[in-house]
Protein backbone atom coordinates (compact mmCIF):
# COMPACT_ATOMS: atom_id res chain seq x y z
CA UNK A 1 0.00 0.00 0.00
CA UNK A 2 2.56 2.60 -1.11
CA UNK A 3 0.19 5.45 -1.75
CA UNK A 4 -2.56 5.49 0.80
CA UNK A 5 -5.42 7.90 0.92
CA UNK A 6 -5.49 9.20 4.44
CA UNK A 7 -8.35 11.57 3.73
CA UNK A 8 -10.90 8.79 3.42
CA UNK A 9 -9.63 7.39 6.65
CA UNK A 10 -9.78 10.62 8.56
CA UNK A 11 -13.33 11.41 7.52
CA UNK A 12 -14.44 7.96 8.57
CA UNK A 13 -12.78 8.41 11.95
CA UNK A 14 -13.76 12.01 12.56
CA UNK A 15 -17.49 11.96 11.96
CA UNK A 16 -18.49 9.86 14.99
CA UNK A 17 -16.29 12.08 17.13
CA UNK A 18 -17.91 15.22 15.73
CA UNK A 19 -21.45 14.16 16.30
CA UNK A 20 -20.77 12.83 19.79
CA UNK A 21 -21.01 9.14 20.48
CA UNK A 22 -24.44 7.99 21.53
CA UNK A 23 -25.40 4.34 21.75
CA UNK A 24 -28.96 3.41 20.96
CA UNK A 25 -31.12 0.46 21.96
CA UNK A 26 -32.09 -1.93 19.20
CA UNK A 27 -35.57 -3.15 18.45
CA UNK A 28 -36.42 -6.13 20.64
CA UNK A 29 -37.93 -9.52 19.84
CA UNK A 30 -41.42 -10.41 20.94
CA UNK A 31 -40.19 -12.39 23.95
CA UNK A 32 -37.63 -10.05 25.38
CA UNK A 33 -37.97 -7.09 27.64
CA UNK A 34 -35.87 -3.98 26.93
CA UNK A 35 -34.86 -2.07 30.07
CA UNK A 36 -33.03 1.25 29.90
CA UNK A 37 -31.41 1.87 33.27
CA UNK A 38 -28.97 4.27 34.94
CA UNK A 39 -25.35 3.08 34.77
CA UNK A 40 -25.16 2.78 38.58
CA UNK A 41 -27.76 -0.03 38.39
CA UNK A 42 -25.58 -2.18 36.08
CA UNK A 43 -24.66 -4.88 38.60
CA UNK A 44 -27.89 -4.98 40.63
CA UNK A 45 -30.20 -5.02 37.59
CA UNK A 46 -27.98 -7.57 35.84
CA UNK A 47 -28.66 -9.93 38.73
CA UNK A 48 -32.38 -9.11 38.80
CA UNK A 49 -32.57 -9.70 35.05
CA UNK A 50 -31.41 -13.27 35.59
CA UNK A 51 -34.00 -13.73 38.33
CA UNK A 52 -36.69 -12.45 35.96
CA UNK A 53 -35.55 -14.78 33.18
CA UNK A 54 -35.69 -17.74 35.56
CA UNK A 55 -39.15 -16.80 36.80
CA UNK A 56 -40.80 -15.74 33.55
CA UNK A 57 -38.74 -17.36 30.79
CA UNK A 58 -38.39 -13.97 29.14
CA UNK A 59 -34.98 -12.57 28.30
CA UNK A 60 -34.21 -9.09 29.62
CA UNK A 61 -32.00 -6.85 27.50
CA UNK A 62 -30.42 -3.96 29.37
CA UNK A 63 -29.03 -0.74 28.04
CA UNK A 64 -27.16 1.05 30.81
CA UNK A 65 -26.14 4.68 30.49
CA UNK A 66 -26.42 8.15 31.97
CA UNK A 67 -30.04 8.82 32.97
CA UNK A 68 -30.12 11.99 30.87
CA UNK A 69 -28.89 10.30 27.70
CA UNK A 70 -31.37 7.46 28.25
CA UNK A 71 -34.09 10.11 28.54
CA UNK A 72 -32.97 11.46 25.15
CA UNK A 73 -33.13 7.97 23.64
CA UNK A 74 -36.70 7.49 24.84
CA UNK A 75 -37.71 10.93 23.56
CA UNK A 76 -36.18 9.98 20.18
CA UNK A 77 -38.39 6.90 20.11
CA UNK A 78 -35.87 4.15 20.92
CA UNK A 79 -37.83 0.96 21.55
CA UNK A 80 -37.88 0.33 25.30
CA UNK A 81 -40.26 -1.18 27.86
CA UNK A 82 -38.92 0.06 31.20
CA UNK A 83 -36.90 3.13 32.22
CA UNK A 84 -35.03 3.38 35.53
CA UNK A 85 -33.55 6.77 36.38
CA UNK A 86 -30.87 7.68 38.94
CA UNK A 87 -32.65 10.94 39.75
CA UNK A 88 -36.20 12.29 39.53
CA UNK A 89 -35.27 15.00 36.97
CA UNK A 90 -35.06 12.96 33.74
CA UNK A 91 -38.13 10.96 34.81
CA UNK A 92 -40.15 14.13 35.39
CA UNK A 93 -39.29 15.33 31.88
CA UNK A 94 -40.54 12.06 30.39
CA UNK A 95 -43.75 12.13 32.45
CA UNK A 96 -44.39 15.65 31.22
CA UNK A 97 -43.81 14.54 27.62
CA UNK A 98 -46.23 11.63 28.10
CA UNK A 99 -43.44 9.19 27.23
CA UNK A 100 -43.74 7.04 30.37
CA UNK A 101 -46.42 5.91 32.82
CA UNK A 102 -46.58 6.76 36.54
CA UNK A 103 -43.09 6.51 38.09
CA UNK A 104 -42.36 4.77 41.41
CA UNK A 105 -39.40 5.34 43.71
CA UNK A 106 -37.79 1.92 44.13
CA UNK A 107 -34.49 2.70 45.88
CA UNK A 108 -32.31 5.47 47.24
CA UNK A 109 -28.61 6.06 47.02
CA UNK A 110 -26.35 8.38 49.00
CA UNK A 111 -23.41 10.48 48.00
CA UNK A 112 -20.14 9.74 49.79
CA UNK A 113 -16.66 11.24 49.72
CA UNK A 114 -14.47 8.71 47.97
CA UNK A 115 -10.70 8.64 48.55
CA UNK A 116 -7.97 6.26 47.34
CA UNK A 117 -7.14 3.36 49.69
CA UNK A 118 -5.10 4.69 52.60
CA UNK A 119 -6.55 8.18 52.15
CA UNK A 120 -3.22 9.81 51.12
CA UNK A 121 -4.77 13.29 51.20
CA UNK A 122 -5.97 12.88 54.80
CA UNK A 123 -9.54 13.85 53.88
CA UNK A 124 -12.04 13.78 56.77
CA UNK A 125 -15.06 15.82 55.74
CA UNK A 126 -16.51 18.02 53.02
CA UNK A 127 -14.50 21.00 54.25
CA UNK A 128 -11.30 19.24 53.19
CA UNK A 129 -12.47 19.33 49.57
CA UNK A 130 -11.70 23.06 49.57
CA UNK A 131 -8.02 22.45 50.38
CA UNK A 132 -5.93 23.85 47.54
CA UNK A 133 -3.15 21.26 47.62
CA UNK A 134 -5.56 18.37 47.02
CA UNK A 135 -6.72 17.17 43.60
CA UNK A 136 -10.50 16.98 43.86
CA UNK A 137 -13.05 15.83 41.28
CA UNK A 138 -16.79 15.67 41.03
CA UNK A 139 -19.38 14.97 38.36
CA UNK A 140 -20.27 17.69 35.85
CA UNK A 141 -23.37 19.69 36.88
CA UNK A 142 -25.18 18.38 33.77
CA UNK A 143 -25.36 14.81 35.14
CA UNK A 144 -27.28 13.65 38.27
CA UNK A 145 -24.27 12.91 40.50
CA UNK A 146 -22.97 16.42 39.77
CA UNK A 147 -26.35 17.91 40.61
CA UNK A 148 -26.39 16.12 43.98
CA UNK A 149 -22.76 17.10 44.64
CA UNK A 150 -23.54 20.76 44.10
CA UNK A 151 -26.59 20.52 46.36
CA UNK A 152 -24.58 18.89 49.15
CA UNK A 153 -21.69 21.38 48.95
CA UNK A 154 -24.15 24.27 49.02
CA UNK A 155 -25.92 22.77 52.04
CA UNK A 156 -22.59 22.40 53.85
CA UNK A 157 -21.50 25.89 52.82
CA UNK A 158 -18.28 24.57 51.27
CA UNK A 159 -16.87 26.50 48.33
CA UNK A 160 -14.67 23.88 46.70
CA UNK A 161 -13.33 24.53 43.22
CA UNK A 162 -12.88 21.11 41.56
CA UNK A 163 -9.89 20.18 39.41
CA UNK A 164 -12.13 18.23 37.06
CA UNK A 165 -15.85 17.74 36.45
CA UNK A 166 -16.16 14.24 35.04
CA UNK A 167 -18.93 13.41 32.55
CA UNK A 168 -20.02 10.35 34.52
CA UNK A 169 -19.61 8.86 37.96
CA UNK A 170 -17.60 5.80 36.85
CA UNK A 171 -14.97 7.97 35.14
CA UNK A 172 -14.59 9.90 38.40
CA UNK A 173 -14.36 6.71 40.44
CA UNK A 174 -11.58 5.33 38.21
CA UNK A 175 -9.48 8.47 38.64
CA UNK A 176 -9.80 8.26 42.43
CA UNK A 177 -9.09 4.51 42.48
CA UNK A 178 -5.94 5.11 40.39
CA UNK A 179 -4.79 7.78 42.85
CA UNK A 180 -4.96 10.48 40.18
CA UNK A 181 -7.40 12.37 42.42
CA UNK A 182 -7.26 12.72 46.22
CA UNK A 183 -11.01 12.87 46.65
CA UNK A 184 -14.28 12.84 44.77
CA UNK A 185 -18.01 12.74 45.41
CA UNK A 186 -19.68 9.53 44.20
CA UNK A 187 -22.52 7.24 45.34
CA UNK A 188 -22.20 4.68 48.11
CA UNK A 189 -22.89 1.96 45.52
CA UNK A 190 -19.92 3.10 43.42
CA UNK A 191 -17.61 3.06 46.44
CA UNK A 192 -18.74 -0.48 47.18
CA UNK A 193 -18.23 -1.62 43.58
CA UNK A 194 -14.60 -0.43 43.60
CA UNK A 195 -13.77 -2.82 46.45
CA UNK A 196 -10.69 -2.14 48.58
CA UNK A 197 -9.06 0.21 46.08
CA UNK A 198 -11.03 3.10 47.60
CA UNK A 199 -12.53 4.18 50.92
CA UNK A 200 -15.85 5.94 51.47
CA UNK A 201 -16.57 8.70 53.98
CA UNK A 202 -20.21 9.21 55.02
CA UNK A 203 -21.91 12.58 54.67
CA UNK A 204 -24.44 13.96 57.17
CA UNK A 205 -26.12 16.34 54.73
CA UNK A 206 -29.76 15.51 54.00
CA UNK A 207 -29.34 16.48 50.36
CA UNK A 208 -26.86 13.64 49.83
CA UNK A 209 -29.71 11.18 49.31
CA UNK A 210 -31.15 10.74 45.85
CA UNK A 211 -34.26 8.85 44.73
CA UNK A 212 -34.15 6.19 42.00
CA UNK A 213 -37.37 5.98 40.03
CA UNK A 214 -38.68 3.60 37.39
CA UNK A 215 -41.66 3.55 35.05
CA UNK A 216 -43.14 1.58 32.16
CA UNK A 217 -42.49 3.30 28.84
CA UNK A 218 -45.66 4.49 27.07
CA UNK A 219 -46.29 2.53 23.90
CA UNK A 220 -44.46 -0.55 25.16
CA UNK A 221 -45.80 -3.60 23.34
CA UNK A 222 -45.09 -5.67 26.46
CA UNK A 223 -46.44 -3.38 29.16
CA UNK A 224 -47.75 -6.35 31.19
CA UNK A 225 -44.32 -7.92 31.38
CA UNK A 226 -42.79 -4.49 31.98
CA UNK A 227 -45.05 -4.00 35.04
CA UNK A 228 -44.02 -7.42 36.30
CA UNK A 229 -40.35 -6.42 36.10
CA UNK A 230 -41.13 -3.24 38.08
CA UNK A 231 -42.92 -5.40 40.66
CA UNK A 232 -39.93 -7.73 40.90
CA UNK A 233 -37.62 -4.79 41.60
CA UNK A 234 -39.97 -3.57 44.36
CA UNK A 235 -40.50 -7.03 45.85
CA UNK A 236 -38.66 -8.29 48.93
CA UNK A 237 -36.30 -10.28 46.71
CA UNK A 238 -35.61 -7.27 44.50
CA UNK A 239 -34.90 -5.02 47.48
CA UNK A 240 -32.51 -7.61 48.94
CA UNK A 241 -30.52 -7.67 45.71
CA UNK A 242 -30.44 -3.85 45.56
CA UNK A 243 -29.29 -3.62 49.18
CA UNK A 244 -26.51 -6.11 48.58
CA UNK A 245 -25.07 -3.52 46.18
CA UNK A 246 -25.41 -0.64 48.65
CA UNK A 247 -28.81 0.82 47.73
CA UNK A 248 -31.33 1.62 50.47
CA UNK A 249 -35.06 1.09 50.61
CA UNK A 250 -37.05 4.23 49.74
CA UNK B 1 1.88 14.53 -3.03
CA UNK B 2 4.00 12.58 -5.48
CA UNK B 3 6.32 14.56 -7.74
CA UNK B 4 7.52 11.47 -9.61
CA UNK B 5 4.03 10.48 -10.67
CA UNK B 6 3.20 10.88 -14.35
CA UNK B 7 1.44 14.13 -15.27
CA UNK B 8 -2.28 13.89 -14.47
CA UNK B 9 -4.13 12.09 -17.22
CA UNK B 10 -6.56 14.32 -19.10
CA UNK B 11 -10.00 13.48 -17.84
CA UNK B 12 -11.98 11.94 -20.63
CA UNK B 13 -15.64 12.68 -20.15
CA UNK B 14 -17.74 9.67 -20.69
CA UNK B 15 -20.61 8.26 -18.74
CA UNK B 16 -19.65 6.64 -15.48
CA UNK B 17 -20.81 3.03 -15.25
CA UNK B 18 -23.94 2.66 -13.17
CA UNK B 19 -22.50 -0.35 -11.38
CA UNK B 20 -20.03 2.02 -9.68
CA UNK B 21 -22.19 5.13 -9.42
CA UNK B 22 -25.00 3.42 -7.53
CA UNK B 23 -22.88 2.10 -4.60
CA UNK B 24 -20.87 5.33 -4.64
CA UNK B 25 -24.03 7.38 -4.15
CA UNK B 26 -25.12 4.96 -1.45
CA UNK B 27 -21.81 5.47 0.38
CA UNK B 28 -22.10 9.24 0.02
CA UNK B 29 -25.67 9.19 1.29
CA UNK B 30 -24.68 7.07 4.26
CA UNK B 31 -21.86 9.44 5.19
CA UNK B 32 -23.93 12.59 4.70
CA UNK B 33 -27.22 11.51 6.27
CA UNK B 34 -26.12 12.07 9.90
CA UNK B 35 -24.90 15.53 8.92
CA UNK B 36 -28.31 16.28 7.42
CA UNK B 37 -29.89 15.03 10.64
CA UNK B 38 -27.73 17.45 12.60
CA UNK B 39 -28.51 20.40 10.30
CA UNK B 40 -32.22 19.69 10.35
CA UNK B 41 -32.29 19.89 14.17
CA UNK B 42 -30.17 23.04 14.30
CA UNK B 43 -31.76 25.92 16.23
CA UNK B 44 -30.91 28.40 13.46
CA UNK B 45 -32.73 31.40 14.96
CA UNK B 46 -31.08 31.04 18.38
CA UNK B 47 -27.66 30.22 16.98
CA UNK B 48 -26.17 33.66 17.58
CA UNK B 49 -26.94 33.91 21.31
CA UNK B 50 -26.08 30.22 21.88
CA UNK B 51 -22.65 30.63 20.29
CA UNK B 52 -22.00 33.73 22.39
CA UNK B 53 -22.35 31.84 25.70
CA UNK B 54 -19.10 31.82 27.74
CA UNK B 55 -19.14 28.01 27.89
CA UNK B 56 -19.07 27.94 24.06
CA UNK B 57 -16.45 30.64 23.56
CA UNK B 58 -14.23 29.13 26.28
CA UNK B 59 -14.45 25.68 24.68
CA UNK B 60 -13.84 27.03 21.18
CA UNK B 61 -10.80 29.03 22.28
CA UNK B 62 -9.37 26.05 24.15
CA UNK B 63 -10.04 23.67 21.25
CA UNK B 64 -8.34 25.86 18.66
CA UNK B 65 -5.44 26.57 21.02
CA UNK B 66 -4.81 22.95 21.99
CA UNK B 67 -5.29 21.55 18.47
CA UNK B 68 -2.83 24.14 17.14
CA UNK B 69 -0.29 23.43 19.90
CA UNK B 70 -0.63 19.69 19.28
CA UNK B 71 -0.06 20.23 15.54
CA UNK B 72 3.04 22.38 16.14
CA UNK B 73 4.38 19.73 18.51
CA UNK B 74 3.62 17.01 15.97
CA UNK B 75 5.38 18.94 13.22
CA UNK B 76 8.48 19.43 15.37
CA UNK B 77 8.95 15.74 16.16
CA UNK B 78 6.61 13.94 13.75
CA UNK B 79 8.24 15.11 10.49
CA UNK B 80 11.68 13.84 11.59
CA UNK B 81 10.03 10.56 12.60
CA UNK B 82 8.36 10.28 9.18
CA UNK B 83 11.72 10.96 7.51
CA UNK B 84 13.37 8.26 9.62
CA UNK B 85 10.68 5.72 8.69
CA UNK B 86 10.81 6.62 4.99
CA UNK B 87 14.54 7.00 4.47
CA UNK B 88 16.51 4.98 7.03
CA UNK B 89 16.29 1.21 6.75
CA UNK B 90 16.67 -0.45 10.14
CA UNK B 91 15.72 -3.72 11.73
CA UNK B 92 12.16 -3.83 12.96
CA UNK B 93 11.10 -0.80 10.96
CA UNK B 94 7.71 -2.30 10.14
CA UNK B 95 7.11 -2.98 13.83
CA UNK B 96 8.04 0.61 14.71
CA UNK B 97 5.72 1.89 11.98
CA UNK B 98 2.84 -0.22 13.33
CA UNK B 99 3.50 1.08 16.85
CA UNK B 100 3.47 4.67 15.58
CA UNK B 101 0.12 4.11 13.86
CA UNK B 102 -1.42 2.37 16.89
CA UNK B 103 -3.01 5.53 18.38
CA UNK B 104 -5.00 5.91 15.13
CA UNK B 105 -6.86 2.65 15.64
CA UNK B 106 -6.82 2.37 19.44
CA UNK B 107 -10.04 3.44 21.16
CA UNK B 108 -9.14 6.96 22.35
CA UNK B 109 -10.33 6.16 25.88
CA UNK B 110 -7.71 3.41 26.01
CA UNK B 111 -5.14 5.94 24.80
CA UNK B 112 -6.19 8.32 27.57
CA UNK B 113 -5.90 5.63 30.24
CA UNK B 114 -2.48 4.63 28.89
CA UNK B 115 -1.38 8.27 29.04
CA UNK B 116 -2.58 8.41 32.65
CA UNK B 117 -0.57 5.29 33.56
CA UNK B 118 2.51 6.84 31.92
CA UNK B 119 2.24 10.56 32.63
CA UNK B 120 -0.33 10.80 35.44
CA UNK B 121 0.49 11.68 39.04
CA UNK B 122 1.02 7.98 39.79
CA UNK B 123 2.37 7.26 36.30
CA UNK B 124 5.63 5.67 35.22
CA UNK B 125 7.20 8.98 34.21
CA UNK B 126 4.59 11.29 35.70
CA UNK B 127 5.26 10.35 39.34
CA UNK B 128 9.04 11.09 39.41
CA UNK B 129 8.40 14.20 37.33
CA UNK B 130 5.73 15.43 39.74
CA UNK B 131 7.88 14.71 42.78
CA UNK B 132 10.92 16.48 41.32
CA UNK B 133 9.25 19.54 39.82
CA UNK B 134 5.63 19.64 40.99
CA UNK B 135 4.59 19.63 37.34
CA UNK B 136 1.38 17.76 36.56
CA UNK B 137 -0.05 17.18 33.07
CA UNK B 138 -3.56 15.91 33.96
CA UNK B 139 -6.19 18.57 34.72
CA UNK B 140 -4.14 21.16 32.80
CA UNK B 141 -4.35 22.57 29.27
CA UNK B 142 -0.97 20.91 28.59
CA UNK B 143 -2.64 17.62 29.36
CA UNK B 144 -5.20 18.37 26.63
CA UNK B 145 -2.36 19.16 24.22
CA UNK B 146 -0.64 15.88 25.14
CA UNK B 147 -3.81 13.85 24.58
CA UNK B 148 -4.44 15.62 21.25
CA UNK B 149 -0.88 15.07 20.06
CA UNK B 150 -0.94 11.40 21.06
CA UNK B 151 -4.06 10.71 19.00
CA UNK B 152 -3.43 13.08 16.06
CA UNK B 153 0.33 12.88 15.43
CA UNK B 154 0.16 9.53 13.58
CA UNK B 155 -2.04 11.19 10.92
CA UNK B 156 0.82 13.61 10.23
CA UNK B 157 3.50 10.92 10.33
CA UNK B 158 1.69 8.55 7.96
CA UNK B 159 0.94 11.33 5.46
CA UNK B 160 4.47 12.77 5.44
CA UNK B 161 6.05 9.32 5.28
CA UNK B 162 3.97 8.33 2.27
CA UNK B 163 4.87 11.67 0.64
CA UNK B 164 8.58 11.05 1.21
CA UNK B 165 8.40 7.50 -0.09
CA UNK B 166 6.63 8.66 -3.22
CA UNK B 167 9.25 11.36 -3.87
CA UNK B 168 11.84 10.87 -6.61
CA UNK B 169 15.05 9.83 -4.84
CA UNK B 170 17.04 10.64 -8.00
CA UNK B 171 16.63 14.35 -7.29
CA UNK B 172 18.34 13.89 -3.93
CA UNK B 173 21.03 11.72 -5.51
CA UNK B 174 21.61 14.33 -8.23
CA UNK B 175 21.95 17.10 -5.64
CA UNK B 176 24.43 15.00 -3.67
CA UNK B 177 26.42 14.22 -6.84
CA UNK B 178 26.59 17.94 -7.55
CA UNK B 179 28.25 18.43 -4.20
CA UNK B 180 25.40 19.29 -1.83
CA UNK B 181 25.93 18.08 1.74
CA UNK B 182 23.31 15.94 3.53
CA UNK B 183 21.86 18.92 5.38
CA UNK B 184 21.60 20.97 2.18
CA UNK B 185 19.91 18.09 0.35
CA UNK B 186 17.40 17.74 3.18
CA UNK B 187 16.72 21.48 3.36
CA UNK B 188 16.75 22.35 -0.37
CA UNK B 189 15.46 19.17 -2.03
CA UNK B 190 13.76 16.70 0.31
CA UNK B 191 11.69 19.05 2.45
CA UNK B 192 10.43 21.31 -0.37
CA UNK B 193 9.42 18.18 -2.27
CA UNK B 194 7.56 16.89 0.78
CA UNK B 195 5.90 20.22 1.58
CA UNK B 196 2.48 19.32 0.14
CA UNK B 197 2.48 16.14 2.22
CA UNK B 198 3.57 18.08 5.32
CA UNK B 199 0.76 20.59 4.83
CA UNK B 200 -1.79 17.84 4.21
CA UNK B 201 -0.54 15.94 7.26
CA UNK B 202 -0.69 19.05 9.43
CA UNK B 203 -4.27 19.74 8.31
CA UNK B 204 -5.38 16.17 9.04
CA UNK B 205 -3.59 16.27 12.38
CA UNK B 206 -5.24 19.57 13.35
CA UNK B 207 -8.72 18.40 12.34
CA UNK B 208 -8.32 15.13 14.24
CA UNK B 209 -7.05 16.98 17.32
CA UNK B 210 -10.02 19.35 17.14
CA UNK B 211 -12.45 16.43 17.34
CA UNK B 212 -10.57 14.57 20.08
CA UNK B 213 -12.79 13.42 22.94
CA UNK B 214 -11.96 10.11 24.61
CA UNK B 215 -8.26 10.52 25.33
CA UNK B 216 -8.77 14.12 26.44
CA UNK B 217 -11.50 13.45 28.97
CA UNK B 218 -9.77 10.35 30.34
CA UNK B 219 -6.33 11.91 30.68
CA UNK B 220 -6.94 15.63 31.21
CA UNK B 221 -10.43 15.63 32.76
CA UNK B 222 -13.09 18.24 32.12
CA UNK B 223 -13.15 21.79 33.47
CA UNK B 224 -14.52 24.84 31.69
CA UNK B 225 -11.77 27.19 30.53
CA UNK B 226 -8.94 24.80 31.42
CA UNK B 227 -9.57 21.37 29.90
CA UNK B 228 -13.10 21.49 28.45
CA UNK B 229 -12.70 21.39 24.65
CA UNK B 230 -15.60 21.62 22.18
CA UNK B 231 -16.22 17.86 21.93
CA UNK B 232 -16.38 17.61 25.74
CA UNK B 233 -18.77 20.56 25.89
CA UNK B 234 -20.93 18.92 23.19
CA UNK B 235 -21.05 15.63 25.10
CA UNK B 236 -22.13 17.31 28.33
CA UNK B 237 -24.55 19.66 26.59
CA UNK B 238 -26.28 16.60 25.09
CA UNK B 239 -27.14 15.64 28.67
CA UNK B 240 -28.88 18.88 29.48
CA UNK B 241 -29.35 21.27 26.56
CA UNK B 242 -29.72 19.63 23.17
CA UNK B 243 -29.95 22.88 21.23
CA UNK B 244 -26.65 24.09 22.66
CA UNK B 245 -25.12 20.69 21.84
CA UNK B 246 -26.21 20.97 18.20
CA UNK B 247 -24.97 24.55 17.95
CA UNK B 248 -21.57 23.43 19.29
CA UNK B 249 -21.50 20.51 16.86
CA UNK B 250 -22.10 22.87 13.95
CA UNK B 251 -19.04 24.88 15.00
CA UNK B 252 -16.95 21.70 14.99
CA UNK B 253 -18.29 20.61 11.60
CA UNK B 254 -17.65 24.04 10.09
CA UNK B 255 -14.10 24.27 11.46
CA UNK B 256 -13.25 20.76 10.29
CA UNK B 257 -14.67 21.33 6.80
CA UNK B 258 -12.78 24.61 6.52
CA UNK B 259 -9.57 22.64 6.93
CA UNK B 260 -10.52 19.52 4.97
CA UNK B 261 -12.05 21.08 1.83
CA UNK B 262 -8.92 22.88 0.56
CA UNK B 263 -6.90 19.80 1.48
CA UNK B 264 -8.51 17.62 -1.13
CA UNK B 265 -7.81 19.69 -4.23
CA UNK B 266 -4.63 21.46 -3.40
CA UNK B 267 -2.55 18.87 -1.62
CA UNK B 268 -3.96 15.48 -2.46
CA UNK B 269 -3.31 14.53 -6.01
Amino acid sequence: MPRSRPLVLVVACALPALTGACGGGEAGDADELVVLAAASLTDAFGELGEVFEDQRGVAVTFSFGGSSSLREQILEGSPADVFASASPGPMADLVEAGAVGDPVTFATNRLQIVVPAGNPGGVRDLGDLARDELLVGRCAPEVPCGEVARRVLEEAGVDAAPDTEEPDVRALLVKVAEGELDAGLVYVTDVRSAGDRVEGIDLDEAGATTDYQMAVVAGSARSGLASEFVSLVRSRRGQQVLQSYGFSEP
Amino acid sequence: MNPSAPPPRREVRHRAPLVLVAPALLALGFLLLPLVGLLQRAPWSDLGPLLGEPIVTDALRLSVLSATAATVLSLAVGVPLAWLLARVPFRGRSVVRALVLLPMVLPPVVGGAALLFALGRRGLVGEPLHEATGFLLPYSTWGVVAANAFVAMPFLVVTVESGLRGADRRLEDAAATLGAGRWTVLRRVTLPGALPAVLAGAALCWARALGEFGATVTFAGNLQGRTQTLPLAVYLALESDREAAIALSLVLVAASLAVLIPLRDRWMR
